[in-house]
């Protein structure tokens, strides 16, 4: 595998500069298409699910008579109708594409009614008549601990002995905290459009993550081989990791209702069913004992997470596993042990969304940070930075060894270019005389680990044609949700020929043209995909050189591509002059490329090994405003400096991690996903549910790109962007809490749960004041 | 049958459902699918067009409003106008045929996966049409509250809105075209939509009104539909006898008597609140924070009193300013004040037979001060956990309170005074030792409940903690408000 680096020629750079989104012009004029958008063939049908109204029972009766008489209802279809598997498990079974007869989650799937029309598919599925007998569900998470009731068996990483190590620390600290959930909301919801083949397959256009997965569980659920399935995904409006698997069930059941009726069939779940059928971010409950010094140096550290996974396993044991690879951050932990529980209720099974994990267990250790330096009298940024990886401390609790070390440099430098010192100081002299208004201020850093945790998923394809025109045209396994992945793969291979960027046309990604793709997932959708076109559009790139060399009998070595035009030895030429002489000289234009991930391994067994390629890095520091009449807070100001390496595209990264830090934002604030205690979710819409809207963008929002090289060699030395800024947000709950701790002189923070609702916050300000009493 | 202009066409229709919303109109039956589906609530502005109308003065304004939230029957003699009209209807285009809020969004890096895009992008153009010059960040904040975008964190966008006038100005709406075609139509048959047994009616005053519902049983009037259009989209109920009263001018009028201002039921919030902050300046910051401007561009006093929500944010304020709910029927007219309007959950005491014509709002008297707060879990575009107003009169240098009057909303099933919590600060100095002892007997008016919004322990803490503000308002240099760009 040849990894490469070329000199980007200043005058015509296509990687590392500013490129405005491939769709951005669609976009604004509302012509870029989403699946609901195209416009469905005339006999096109509608499917819309019946759903569990009880969280954990049995099936007694169902209707189907009636139902299938209601006004323009087809038919209706039941779990003993799926031709082939009817578990879509990503990982593990567990997954009913349609319940059975048991009954685990309100909300589930219990028959799919097929109707001409989406308004009457949706009305007969509410007016179904099924009788069920109820059993109590499991919805509370202590009782899971308490019964050790878990979808995947506990894992533990360890080092050292923690116990040991924090038993001889002169200071001991306990914690422990519930953390909320996340509904995605993706503007664009679950929509899925199925059209049968002539050849007996199916044809899905799916708004998805993982197109293959989507083909292989289409294929499995219908009793084909996958080469009779095509999937075809032009752009998502938003995934989050919301379309990793939960895509799967709407593109299965119109599959299966396709496979009956022979006719196209569309479902798209309306918002709230969204809400309410499709997995969320894990709850967390997290709990620590740390050990450490007069100075507030950690000397051992011991760490159990539990998520909250729903009724299946999902994508829950790797989203607990990156929970438990984070709880460490930036920080070095000499002796520590970390144990990740998968606790099961009764509630919609569980998802990635972006951080995978990782910001569930990162917020342990920035807890622990606050808490040890409130505990010893010193600015929390101190502690955090005394307690950072360096050289000799390095080890990390799943013994990679830590090889970047520039966390340090990036606090110092974001220190001084935000005045943390001066506003400190000014937010502790504010804080003494204003009784209602409290400022809080946190400075946090990020430390994130790339490449997927399951090995094998880190690999990809591309496939690169040249048309004699000299136009290009691109095609590779990630899928674009409007992360900019289509506009930087793009930027890649226009470079490597040298061309405008206007020359390469991306399409959509489709099971057919580039197979056995991985999820564009864990942040790695530049990194693997974009190292796979850089190999497919080498090796068409070699072999016009080698043709040069060959036609003109110019060296290899004088051939150089620039500004649309190539160089050599005897003369030059248009890149368009020279592919059209190529194939009239008949050498192949067109190429696929691979990418694997050198340098991973790891050893569940031992819960050691090398895990990630390498780490991205962020320092934010973000200071807030609580009112402690109504526990009212604000974001007034972030600043952030972050680690891409060396920038695909900076606009598009900094979009990245601007959304990202805002999107962290809200869920550690407003974003409060509530449960009845029947298990039926109580915030199922927009209206009880709140992501940030446009006045919670801070007031003074300074987004910084830090200027380093990927020490590994990654493509163009980039570094992934998509999940590591939204742990930058965390710097936002640890200024709530310092806000709060002003109260306490800053000798004590009260646990202060997220999401940090207004509610959150007036508890916290409350036990503050009491503390102070006692 | 109903006419109205959507984008550069004139179009008559008559076989829709009376209940259809726009957005489902431009989808489903015009193929214009630039309008996206967010959530078909209200709450997220990717479905946002724009809708001009004739105003009194006979101009043509436009205001942007959600078209989920629209039925197509309030449509009749007005103009749509969706993304698809802002670039040339041709198969491809560049840059070069963007509209200047458009290019602005791209090169400002304005969109990621696109899906909220063309909200924003209309959102903005309402802006840009309204305002010639950039307007600064608070009104750019106001246009796009009611727009979700959960890829970007907005920053992009606010930089949009900036930019958008950096470019030469560009003016799409052929004025007069459009203003001949609308009074075209509004001369023409009066309008209505009538398809298997179901129905909207349009009247076009009072008297026709007061007939229809007289005449009929079991008719629902809709105003703005900010609420009645969740029972279609949501609950899938279907709604036989819908009476659009957006077009009975009684209804739509706004009046100043020496005591009085008399706001009519039927007209948007976003059409009287600026005159109203003239009287009332301290209702602004909870007005502006009352659903979206989508929401304040449709929804009316009418529609919020009529529905009797206990979380409807004007009603708190009406009981605390004394304000009178005015009901005609085809039996003569009567006026209820507010507190005593609203029986029960979502009950009132109005008859079957009667409409909400308008709303009296007594004007203030000297020494009168009036406290309004609202508490949400986001500030923007959210329903309120506690809503309170408070209208005091303090007397002389000691601060007495000779009188006072509070309105509460989401603390009891419908909208309350507090009249206990009252009675122990009247004659009393308005001070925090007062009020700490005062506020304890809120418990006697009102026991908030638990739901998903706050708990009912918190929603009293604040209820009290309110008060507090109020005091400190009045009395200290204390700052009592976190900075929000919606604050």
């Amino acid at each position: 595998m040849r990894h490469f680096e070329t000199k980007i020629p200043a005058d015509n750079a296509q990687v590392g500069v500013n490129k405005k989104h491939e769709s951005a012009i669609n976009h604004v004029a509302g012509r870029a298409t989403y699946i609901d958008d195209h416009i469905a063939p005339e006999n096109c049908l509608h499917a819309y699910p019946v759903i569990s109204k009880i969280s954990k029972g049995r099936v007694v009766k169902k209707d189907i008579e009636s139902l299938k008489k209601l006004k323009g209802v087809k038919t209706v279809l039941t779990a003993e109708d799926i031709p082939g598997k009817s578990d879509i498990g990503p990982v593990f079974p567990g997954d009913k594409l349609i319940a059975d007869e048991k009954i685990e989650f309100h909300g589930q799937v219990l028959m799919l009614v097929v109707a001409d029309s989406y308004d009457n598919a949706r009305r007969a599925a509410r007016k179904a008549q099924i009788e069920t007998s109820a059993e109590e569900p499991l919805v509370d998470i202590h009782r899971a601990i308490q019964q050790k009731k878990w979808v995947r068996p506990p894992h533990k990483m360890q080092r050292g002995d923690a116990e040991k190590a924090i038993a001889n620390a002169p200071y001991q600290l306990t914690g422990e905290f519930e953390l909320g959930g996340q509904e995605h909301f993706y503007l664009e919801g679950q929509v899925s459009l199925v059209n049968p083949q002539e050849d007996g397959g199916m044809f899905v256009q799916c708004s998805t993550q993982h197109p293959t997965e989507i083909q292989h569980l289409v294929a499995e659920v219908l009793n084909l081989p996958f080469n009779k399935v095509t999937v075809e995904m032009r752009r998502m409006g938003g995934g989050f990791g919301g379309k990793e698997t939960q895509a799967a069930q709407w593109a299965c059941l119109a599959a299966v209702a396709s496979h009956y009726t022979g006719q196209p069939v569309k479902i798209r779940l309306a918002r709230a069913d969204d809400f309410k059928l499709t997995g969320k971010r894990h709850p967390f409950f997290n709990q620590y004992r740390v050990g450490f010094d007069e100075r507030g140096l950690v000397q051992g550290a011991d760490i159990t997470v539990t998520g909250y996974c729903g009724y299946t396993p999902d994508l829950s044991d790797a989203i607990v596993d990156r929970a438990m690879f984070h709880a460490d951050n930036a920080y070095y932990y000499p002796a520590v042990s970390i144990t990740g529980n998968r606790a099961f209720s009764n509630t919609v099974s569980n998802t990635a969304f972006r951080g995978f994990g990782g910001p569930q267990g990162m917020i342990v250790a920035e807890s622990m940070m606050d808490d040890i330096a409130r505990k010893v009298g010193q600015d929390p940024l101190e502690i955090r930075k005394l307690n950072l990886y360096q050289p000799g401390r390095d080890q990390t609790p799943y013994h990679q060894t830590v090889e970047q070390h520039i966390v340090l440099e990036m606090m110092e430098a974001l220190e001084t270019s935000c005045r943390y010192k001066s506003r400190r100081e000014e937010i502790i002299e504010f804080n003494k005389t204003s009784e209602v208004i409290k400022k809080g201020l946190a400075l946090t850093p990020v430390k994130f680990g790339i490449s997927f945790t399951v090995q094998h998923l880190n690999q990809a394809g591309a496939l690169v044609h040249v048309y004699t025109d000299g136009s290009i045209h691109l095609n590779h396994g990630g899928t674009e949700m409007g992360q900019g992945l289509h506009t930087k793969v793009a930027q890649i291979v226009a470079q490597v020929f040298s061309v405008d960027l206007d020359s390469v046309q991306v399409s959509a990604t489709r099971t057919d043209k580039v197979p056995n793709t991985s999820p564009t997932a864990a942040s790695s959708g530049a990194d693997l995909n974009g190292m796979a076109a850089l190999n497919a559009a080498n090796k068409i790139r070699n072999r016009l050189i080698d043709f040069i060399h060959q036609h003109f009998g110019s060296e290899q070595d004088s051939v150089v591509f620039e500004n649309s035009r190539v160089v050599h030895q005897k003369g030059e030429l248009t890149f368009k002059d020279l592919v059209n002489l190529a194939y009239m000289n008949r050498v192949s234009l067109s190429a696929n490329g691979y990418y694997a991930t050198p340098k991973i391994h790891y050893n569940r067994e031992t819960a050691s090994g090398h895990p990630f390629f390498y780490f991205a890095h962020g320092v934010a520091c973000t200071e807030v405003e609580i009112d402690c009449l109504t526990g009212e807070s604000s974001v007034m100001r972030a600043d952030i400096l972050h680690d891409v390496g060396n920038s695909l595209n900076p606009a598009i990264d900094i979009g990245q991690i601007e959304g990202a830090f805002i999107q962290g934002m809200g869920w550690l604030t407003t974003e409060d996903l509530k449960w009845k205690d029947s298990g039926e979710l109580a915030s199922f819409n927009p209206a009880t549910y709140k992501i940030p809207a446009i006045g919670d963008t801070p007031a003074e929002f300074n987004v910084e790109l830090y200027d380093s090289a990927n020490p590994e060699t990654s493509v163009f030395r980039s570094k992934a962007v998509g999940e590591p800024p939204f742990m930058l947000a965390i710097s936002v709950w640890c200024a709530l809490r310092d806000a709060v701790a002003s109260i306490t002189d800053y000798q004590w923070a009260p646990p202060l749960d997220p999401p940090a609702t207004s509610e959150q916050i007036l508890k916290a300000v409350q036990q503050a004041k009491r503390w102070n009493q006692e | 049958m109903i006419s109205f202009m959507l984008n550069h066409s004139r179009l008559t229709v008559d076989d829709i459902e009376p209940s259809m919303s726009m957005l489902d109109y431009l989808r489903t039956r015009k193929q214009l699918n630039g309008t996206k589906e967010g959530c078909a609530s209200g709450d997220c502005g990717a479905c946002t067009v724009l809708l001009g109308e004739i105003n009194q003065d006979g101009e043509l304004v436009y205001k942007s409003l959600n078209s989920c939230l629209l039925m197509v029957a309030a449509c009749h003699g007005k103009h749509v106008v969706t993304i698809e009209a802002l670039t040339p209807a041709k198969l491809s285009i560049s840059e070069s045929d963007l509209h200047p809020v458009q290019k602005a969004m791209v090169d400002c890096h304005g969109s990621q996966c696109g899906f909220c895009t063309p909200g924003f992008v209309m959102s903005l153009y309402a802006m840009y049409i309204t305002f010639s010059e950039y307007p600064g960040q608070e009104k750019v904040i106001e246009y796009l509250s009611g727009n979700l975008c959960r890829c970007t964190g907005y920053r992009p966008i606010l930089e949009a809105a900036q930019t958008c006038y950096e470019y030469p100005r560009v003016s799409l709406i052929d004025t007069k075209t459009v203003l001949s075609t609308l009074s075209e139509i509004l001369l023409g048959p009066e309008p209505s939509l009538v398809m298997k047994g179901k129905s909207c009616l349009i009247p076009q005053n009072l008297n026709q009104l007061c007939e229809i519902k007289s005449e009929t049983s079991g008719v629902r009037l809709v105003a703005g539909a900010t609420d009645l259009a969740l029972e279609f989209s949501q609950n899938l109920s279907v709604t036989p006898a819908l009476v659009y009263v957006g077009a009975v001018d009684e209804m739509r009028k706004y009046e100043e008597t020496d005591d009085e201002i008399i706001i009519g039921a039927a007209l948007p919030y976003s059409q009287f609140l600026p005159i109203f902050y003239n009287s009332f300046p301290e209702t602004q910051e909870v007005f502006h924070r009352l659903g979206s401007l989508q929401v304040r561009n449709a929804g009316t006093l009418g529609g919020s009193l009529g529905n009797a929500s206990p979380i409807g944010d004007p009603a708190p304020l009406l009981i605390a300013l004394g304000a009178k709910v005015n009901l005609a029927s085809s039996n003569g007219v009567r006026s209820v004040k507010v507190d005593d309007f609203f029986t029960g959950y979502r009950t009132t005491v109005m008859s079957a037979n009667e409409v909400i014509v308008s709303v009296s709002v007594p004007k203030k008297i000297e020494n009168q001060r009036l406290f309004f707060y609202k508490v949400s879990k986001r500030i923007e575009d959210d329903i309120s956990a506690v809503c309170v107003a408070v209208k005091l009169t303090l007397d002389g240098e000691e601060q007495i309170v000779t009188s006072i009057k509070t309105g509460w909303g989401g603390v009891a099933a419908v909208p309350v005074s507090a009249p206990h919590f009252e009675s122990h600060l009247i004659n009393k100095t308005f001070n925090q030792q007062n009020i700490h002892q005062a506020v304890y007997h809120l418990n006697k008016d009102f026991s908030p409940m638990s739901d998903v919004r706050a708990s009912s322990e918190y929603r009293m803490e604040v209820a009290r903690n309110l008060i507090d503000r109020c005091w400190y308002e009045l009395s200290s240099n204390e700052v009592v408000r976190v900075k929000h760009a919606a604050l």
